[in-house]
């Protein structure tokens, strides 16, 4: 057990153009009040000192408390050209204090001080511009490999693709369920009291059909897929990086592109409208829910209403949406996995950016859909 | 016989109902460098991770300076791990945080030191395993050797008592792991402290263990201690056809 620490001496004393240092007592880190080697610059700065003696006053411990007060006072003494003999200290500080300037300061070392501004911009846009390329990089690479299964040439596992599917398709059912049945009823009940006010509840399954099919459905699905298996994709390839097993398909001549990127990606691309066409069937079931026992409508005036005001168009509408957001989710989980470095934390941020990206990505490529969809008259 | 810093006392380590190793016991002198050797998944890790508090023991004690570690109330558990330092097999830095924080990271958590205090410290401890001028370097930018260099010294912050080693040659060139070897005896020699190293290495066996303890897979014992090289000539052949790699003396 490490007993408590007493104290730390120090006393100066100055011969002849020398200074004496004698250090002596408990030189440990958890001794309270050591002298710091700053006693000892402000006596060299004072008078003109040729050489530094340490001395030996009954040194009772030390640990790294002594031997960082050396070093600092080596370093001090080398930078004004002072001579210090350390010959009285004990044999393993004057060992450690070898084996501590035995290899010279690399001369790639980094400062820890932030860059200026202009730096700093330049950084970014040189980031911006390198994340840029690798984006069309990958985007290309992700339409060879496609081109390659077109052609029934693209290399992966049947299995993989299976399981993906499972994992990305009914494994997402229960929180799909949960959150389009919430949100026919969110939907149902914000316009049902609008339009009560007009004696027009009736539209309610308008708002909620046209809503959902066109919209929401896609819209949330997407959401959900983009946190769930998105950033899944993103930890699982960001940790192959980690573990080299994407430089073992390489070496082995197997490109990740169509062996890992490929199958996620027409997992999402197949699972994302299926799993909207499912949820558009809840959402209409949550508004009908709520249509049917808070604003008074009767089952069949709601079926037939519903009926009347959607189209097919409208379902493939926000189809069309849900195969482009599995694309986007797909894209940026396997990107940033790709991108991931070689560490714990930059799995972290892989994943977090691939959510972010992915819903980003969404939100953006509905707008421009919307707009399209809109003055294509559809 | 120095005097004894850890004893290992009718041992047995086990994962559920699968024994890995039964009835160990040896005893590691203070100042020693203690190798824990045997072939590919005989429990020598495992035997090194029961020793650092991180799996308790099946059946046994495992005894610091005569106070029980299992046994003992969780403040003076803390306050053994505090003498403690472990150099793990990939370096197991903290990939979040530059090599000055990382060695920091111990010296903030136990002392009462100022941050440039801990951050002179830091740099100082970097600089006794060679890695001067990298303190603001991140695990990720730096070789593997040199990241085993930095797990050291974060091993060392704490001016530990006591040092373990898990496999620290894996990885690296003989001329690295040479360096290593010597590096990890002058710390000994400087420090004072005791070295119980996880190897299978014959090299760094042989050139730097003062005694050392022998596990065997198939018996689930130890079937060997001693000085590795007076385990040169044990009677048991598996002992002597593993310090040989397999040929004659």
């Amino acid at each position: 057990m490490t007993e408590p620490a007493s104290t730390a001496m120090l006393a100066l004393r100055q011969k002849e153009g020398r200074l004496h240092v004698c250090v002596g007592g408990d030189w440990r880190i958890a001794t309270p009040q050591r002298p710091t080697v700053g006693e000892v610059i402000l006596a060299l700065e004072e008078s003109r000192i040729d050489q530094v003696v340490i001395e030996d006053g009954g040194i009772q411990a030390w640990d790294s408390a002594l031997l960082l007060f050396v070093e600092q006072l080596r370093e001090y003494c080398q930078r004004r050209g002072i001579a210090l003999d350390c010959r009285a200290l004990p044999e393993g500080v004057r060992r450690l204090l070898t084996l501590a300037t035995a290899v010279t300061p690399t001369t790639t070392a980094r400062t820890g001080g932030t860059p200026g501004w202009l730096e700093r911009v330049g950084l970014q846009t040189l980031n911006l511009l390198d994340q840029t390329q690798a984006f069309v990089r990958f985007i290309g690479e992700t339409a060879l490999a496609l081109a390659r299964l077109v052609r029934g040439r693209a290399r992966f596992r049947l299995p993989d693709l299976w399981l993906l599917l499972q994992e990305c398709g009914p494994g997402a059912l229960p929180i799909v369920t949960l959150i389009a049945l919430l949100m026919g009823l969110i939907l149902a009940y914000v316009g049902a009291l609008q339009l009560q006010m007009f004696g027009a509840q009736i539209y309610v399954a308008n708002l909620v059909g046209l809503g959902t099919l066109r919209e929401m459905g896609a819209m949330m699905t997407a959401v959900i897929m983009a946190g769930r298996t998105g950033a899944a994709y993103a930890a699982q390839l960001g940790t192959m990086q980690v573990n080299e097993e994407i430089d073992a398909l390489k070496t082995l001549g197997l490109s990740p592109m169509e062996f890992l990127v490929l199958p996620r990606m027409i997992a999402l691309i197949v699972m994302v409208p299926l799993l909207t066409l499912y949820a558009d069937l809840v959402g209409l079931l949550g508004g009908g829910l709520a249509a049917v026992s808070v604003f008074d409508l009767t089952v069949l005036e709601y079926v037939t209403q519903t009926r009347t005001a959607l189209s097919f168009q409208d379902l493939g509408v926000g189809l069309i949406k849900a195969a482009v957001f599995g694309i986007l989710i797909a894209t940026a989980g396997c990107l940033r996995g790709i991108q991931c470095r070689r560490s714990a934390q930059a799995v972290g941020e892989a994943t977090t950016s691939a959510v972010v990206s992915a819903i980003v990505a969404i939100v953006v490529a509905d707008s421009l859909l919307t707009i399209l969809f809109t003055r294509l008259g559809i | 016989m120095a005097e004894p810093h850890i004893v290992v006392r009718d041992l047995t380590m086990a994962y559920g109902d699968r024994v890995i190793q039964r009835d160990l016991n040896f005893t590691i002198g203070r100042g020693d460098i203690f190798i824990i050797m045997g072939g590919s998944g005989c429990g020598k890790s495992t035997l090194l991770r029961h020793l650092i508090g991180l799996i308790r023991p099946a059946k046994g004690q495992i005894l610091y300076d005569g106070v029980d570690f299992w046994n003992a109330d969780p403040s003076t558990r803390t306050a053994l791990l505090r003498r403690i330092g472990v150099l793990y097999q990939s370096g197991a830095l903290w990939s979040s945080m530059t090599l000055a924080e990382n060695v920091g990271l111990p010296l903030g958590e136990y002392t009462d030191l100022e941050e440039t205090e801990i951050m002179a410290l830091a740099s100082l401890k970097l600089a006794l395993v060679g890695l001067k001028g990298f303190e603001n370097y991140y695990p990720y930018e730096i070789s593997g050797g040199m990241q085993k260099r930095a797990g050291l010294a974060r091993a060392i912050a704490l001016d530990p008592e006591i040092l373990f080693f898990d496999e620290p040659s894996a990885g690296l060139d003989p001329i690295s792991a040479k360096r290593l070897d010597d590096l990890i005896v002058e710390l000994r020699d400087s420090l004072g402290a005791t070295v119980v190293i996880v190897t299978h290495e014959l090299p760094s066996i042989l050139a730097i263990g003062t005694n050392s303890v022998f596990l065997d897979a198939e018996r689930k014992t130890m079937i060997a201690q001693g000085p590795p090289r007076e385990l040169l000539h044990h009677a048991d052949p598996k002992v002597r056809e593993f310090l040989t790699r397999g040929g004659t003396l």
